[in-house]
């Protein structure tokens, strides 16, 4: 019995909320990859565009609950989601046109694409700033439990019980889909192969006759609609701040590397890596240790690694570890 | 008039010209080879030909049309197709759809086309679902022929296809592209290995520092006492 | 070289132009974190300028500098060293006991244990750190929390702290450069960005250190208080000779002329260096490198290392220039330190100055914190006048006005956007 409580108490504490948090890192990291696998450069525009994408869902949930229409007991952002994606990937073709395709025309070098994303970075969150203001906002509503600790702990009469948040539900679900869909449009698509070619041997992708500007076109389509998606269940899931969408990148970086350059697998398997671990570095494992111990001896401390204000420092320390031993990646990336 | 005439080209990348007066022509059904020292610029010769190289001078015409000024992209819709020396084939995606991106520009059905390389390259068949770049390099260099055979080309380009792969390879690989220049699509390729390549030449083209030393059929070539000193090894 | 020079003057008319529109407080104000921003700028030009290297943790160096300012300059906690003195230092000698242990054991076991053991080692290592570190931080931390429960500093001057700010962020980028350097290009931006993180959040929650978000205030000053001036006979009898209505005023302004000598004093020194180092077949060789980096390496020049060595003195002279800029603010707080603002910032300061050349990155530090201060009055004109139409109390209007503040983020994008496209060389280009 013990055990199976230590286990609802790992479940609850760790499993849960780890796998709702590497779902929005995988998405985040998804997009990413894709724009490093098919343009070749780190963006970090990407935070910000998950912020704008999950502003935009909120500006029409608000609306929308002003008017009185909601699909509960799903939270309504939910149904504003499609509008917020339009938004996104309006703002990011916008942002190629104006900004990106001069460069990539150029074959210009990672390190000026890199630079000027830092520049659609700033006029970003100088937006995203001016629109919705720095402050914190809450925007989920509908049901908040799927089942409370409470319900189960009566249903299993067990000591300890699993909370499951709806959002933690939708995350999963919602990134589940995305991700099923993407890689079939990778996979079984004349478009998708086009792009997965192009990642490959761009020259060789050319003389095939793929359409560069298009393939890049569909990259900052995608990308935008899983920033936004990503951005928007974050939001949910705790709660919308502007400035936490700088600090997410460097997780989003690190399941990137993590999972290898440019690889969509590999950027899914770096994002729960890095939410797993993140998740149980920093969490006080005593409770459970009382749980499995044959006695009642339980350990003095919290049997916490590490507090839960490094927590991003679990990723960069993965990141160094992986930079150490396998530049590559989990699944081989690439190296430039 | 020939079905691919590229004359008197001239030109580089930026900076000095690599290419001087430089002529080569193929026709239908047979194949040309380009052979030379290295640095004679018999790889920037077939850049040039396929439009990936600025010439300052010096005319295309491919069956009939003048291309010079047309892109990479729309010639390979013309009807020319090419294997680059490096870089080839697509690593990660499979064999199949190696091929099938060889198709990408192709709007009818390409299955007749994959049969006929597989014809060609049976052991292609065998590993179609297999990342390319999980392949020897002499099967890699099959692929790579083969994606650009999909373009159902009317002549194809071949920039030193034995580099780096084995004489027994290099063999099979040769019979191969004599079986395909019977089904009447041209070849040009330039090799390395020159004396094999001019034995299975129709025609041969000698280039040193850009320009035309020797042009002639491959026999006259081989049987040439100065070709043979200079550019055959004796 | 008449372009520079004219640069120069058009920027000092425009601080000229403040003193006499705003008032000289405000001006000497902007002039001296335009000079601790153009020694950062400087810092970011030998990277990227020189050698072609992409750091975006320029915040963490800037805060270590920061920290040891407090660690020099303050007072011992003499209550706090009695605590948990001891224990620290022992956990300190743990920490290096397991550093020791793990070289030597990766030496003596068989390559394939080598992993296994070193793991073991590093779980081991960190319970013995832990048993003397976590009860010592909590008796340091209980000693008078209100006003100290940290240990303090040396009690030095808090002039030591700039170059010893450049030495510890020095070791900072010696550790990171020697993980990522070497590595492709963005790896090296990845992880600097990671090591600023963390460096922001240990002096953020490692309160028996920096006090943490409880900030330490009150840092010992390397030029006159404004109150000791105002009360002095001498300065008293100067101001009445200048004729100024207003002693404090004028006490104010003094003590930011003491600080701009002081900081010009050494933005000269650094500057000194960079052009005598840019100039010299190290600064030529490191300028190879960059063009060309596969030639370089060819001839069997030492590109990593090089790397390393440019990247080294980069970060130590951001760490300098952030020791300074804790000095002149007085204090030391954690929360200030947001990446927008400590690194990207540097970055369109060098940019827009001209990548490669000093002048133009000292310049670029120039115009771009004026810019940066200059543009909340700017976007609060700006968005009164476009709000100017609608209602004084519609909500649109008092929303648009409340955001003004952020228009800056929006014109540093603007600029370094339109550096990247029209002018990549900035304003004074590489020579």
């Amino acid at each position: 019995m013990d055990i199976v409580n230590a286990l609802a108490l790992f479940a609850n504490f760790v499993a849960v909320p780890a796998t709702a948090y590497g779902a929005q890192l995988a998405l985040g990291a998804l997009g990413v990859t894709l724009i490093f696998g098919i343009l070749r450069f780190a963006n970090f525009s990407h935070g910000e565009l998950m912020s704008f994408g999950a502003m935009a869902t909120i500006l029409v949930t608000w609306t929308l609950q002003d008017l009185g229409i909601g699909i509960a007991p799903f939270p309504t952002a939910l149904l504003a989601l499609p509008v917020g994606i339009l938004a996104s990937i309006a703002v990011s073709l916008a942002t190629n046109r104006m900004v990106f395709r001069f460069y990539q025309r150029r074959r210009a070098n990672p390190i000026v694409f890199a630079i000027v994303s830092v520049g659609v970075m700033f006029v970003m969150a100088g937006l995203i700033r001016i629109i919705i203001g720095p402050d914190d906002q809450s925007f989920a509503d509908g049901e908040r439990f799927l089942i409370t600790a409470f319900e189960f702990q009566k249903a299993t009469g067990l000591k300890e019980g699993i909370a499951i948040k709806q959002t933690q539900v939708i995350t999963v679900v919602v990134a589940l889909v995305v991700v099923a869909a993407l890689f079939w449009f990778l996979r079984k698509t004349r478009a998708g192969k086009a792009m997965r070619a192009f990642s490959d041997e761009e020259d060789l992708a050319l003389l095939s006759g793929v359409n560069p500007d298009r393939v890049v076109q569909i990259a900052w389509i995608i990308t935008a609609t899983l920033a936004c998606i990503a951005g928007t269940l974050y939001g949910l899931d705790k709660t919308y701040k502007p400035f936490i969408f700088l600090q997410i990148l460097l997780p989003i970086f690190a399941a990137t590397i993590v999972g290898g350059i440019g690889q969509p697998v590999g950027a899914i398997l770096g994002g729960f890596v890095i939410a797993y671990s993140e998740v149980m570095v920093t969490y006080a494992f005593k409770k459970v240790i009382t749980y499995l111990s044959p006695t009642d001896w339980a350990p003095e401390g919290l049997v916490q690694l590490l507090s839960t204000d490094y927590k991003f420092a679990v990723s960069f320390i993965i990141l160094v570890a992986v930079l150490l031993i396998r530049p590559t990646g989990i699944i081989r990336g690439k190296v430039i | 008039m020939s079905f691919l005439a590229a004359r008197s080209m001239t030109g580089g990348y930026g900076g000095a010209d690599i290419l001087k007066d430089c002529t080569i022509t193929v026709d239908k059904g047979e194949i040309a080879v380009v052979v030379g020292p290295n640095g004679a610029g018999k790889s920037t010769a077939i850049k040039a030909i396929f439009g990936m190289l600025n010439l300052r001078e010096g005319s295309i015409e491919f069956d009939g049309r003048d291309i010079t000024a047309m892109a990479p992209q729309d010639r390979v819709r013309q009807g020319m197709a090419l294997v680059p020396q490096n870089r080839n084939v697509f690593p990660s995606m499979s064999v199949e759809e190696n091929l099938e991106m060889g198709a990408f520009i192709r709007n009818d059905d390409f299955n007749e086309t994959m049969e006929l390389v597989f014809h060609l390259f049976p052991v292609l068949r065998e590993k179609r679902a297999q990342p390319a770049g999980e392949l020897s390099g002499g099967q890699r260099q099959q692929v790579a022929v083969g994606r650009a055979l999909m373009t159902a080309p009317q002549l194809l380009i071949l920039d030193e296809p034995t580099a780096g792969v084995s004489p027994i390879v290099m063999d099979e690989l040769f019979d191969r592209i004599v079986e395909i220049a019977r089904t009447g699509i041209a070849i040009l390729m330039v090799e390395q290995n020159a004396r094999q390549a001019l034995e299975i030449a129709d025609h041969g083209f000698v280039l040193v520092q850009g320009g035309n030393r020797f042009t002639d059929t491959g026999e006259a070539l081989l049987a040439n006492a100065e070709v043979r000193r200079s550019f055959l090894g004796g | 070289m008449n372009r520079t020079v004219a640069l120069y003057v058009l920027m000092a008319l425009l601080l000229v132009g403040v003193g006499f529109y705003q008032s000289w407080n405000v001006a000497f104000g902007i002039f001296n974190l335009c000079l601790i921003s153009a020694i950062m700028a400087l810092g970011v030009n030998m990277q990227w300028g020189y050698a072609g290297l992409f750091n975006v943790g320029i915040m963490g160096f800037t805060a270590l500098g920061g920290l040891t300012a407090v660690l020099v300059s303050m007072p011992p906690v003499g209550a706090a060293w009695a605590a948990g003195g001891s224990d620290i230092a022992l956990s300190a000698l743990s920490i290096a006991g397991t550093v020791a242990a793990i070289l030597v054991a990766r030496r003596l076991v068989l390559p394939v244990l080598r992993l296994p053991v070193t793991l073991a080692l590093i779980v081991i290592g960190y319970f013995v750190i832990s048993a003397f570190f976590v009860p010592a931080t909590e008796r340091i931390e209980a000693v008078d929390p209100a006003q100290t429960g940290y240990l303090g500093g040396l009690g030095l001057p808090i002039v030591l702290s700039w170059p010893l700010g450049g030495l510890v962020a020095a070791g900072a980028a010696w550790f990171i450069g020697k993980v990522a350097l070497g590595l492709r290009a963005d790896y090296l931006a990845i992880a600097t960005l990671g090591i600023s993180e963390i460096i922001i959040a240990v002096i953020k929650y490692e309160e028996w250190l920096s006090r943490g978000v409880k900030n330490v205030t009150g840092l010992p000053r390397p030029v006159p208080y404004e109150v000791a001036l105002v009360e002095s006979e001498w300065f008293v009898g100067l101001a009445d000779w200048l004729g100024a209505p207003d002693v404090a005023d004028i006490a104010s302004l003094f003590v930011k002329l003491c600080y701009a000598v002081l900081f010009l004093a050494v933005l000269a020194v650094v500057m000194w260096f960079a052009e005598r180092a840019l100039r010299s077949p190290w600064g030529r060789m490191m300028r190879a490198i960059r063009d060309n980096r596969d030639a370089a390496e060819a001839m069997g020049k030492d590109v990593t290392g090089r790397h390393l060595q440019v990247f080294i003195l980069g970060c130590a002279t951001c760490g300098i220039a952030g020791a300074m800029l804790t000095t002149l603010d007085g204090q030391l707080t954690p929360t200030s330190y947001i990446p927008l603002r400590f690194t990207f910032l540097v970055w369109v300061m060098v940019i827009l100055g001209g990548s490669g050349n000093n002048w133009g990155a000292v310049l670029g530090g120039f115009v771009i914190w004026f810019l940066w201060v200059e543009a909340e009055p700017l976007g609060n004109w700006f968005m009164r006048t476009v709000t100017l139409p609608l209602a004084e109390d519609s909500s649109l209007a008092q929303h648009l006005v409340a955001g003004a503040a952020y228009t800056r983020y929006l014109l540093m994008g603007a600029i370094l956007l339109l550096v990247m496209r029209f002018a990549p060389r900035g304003l004074i280009p590489e020579r």
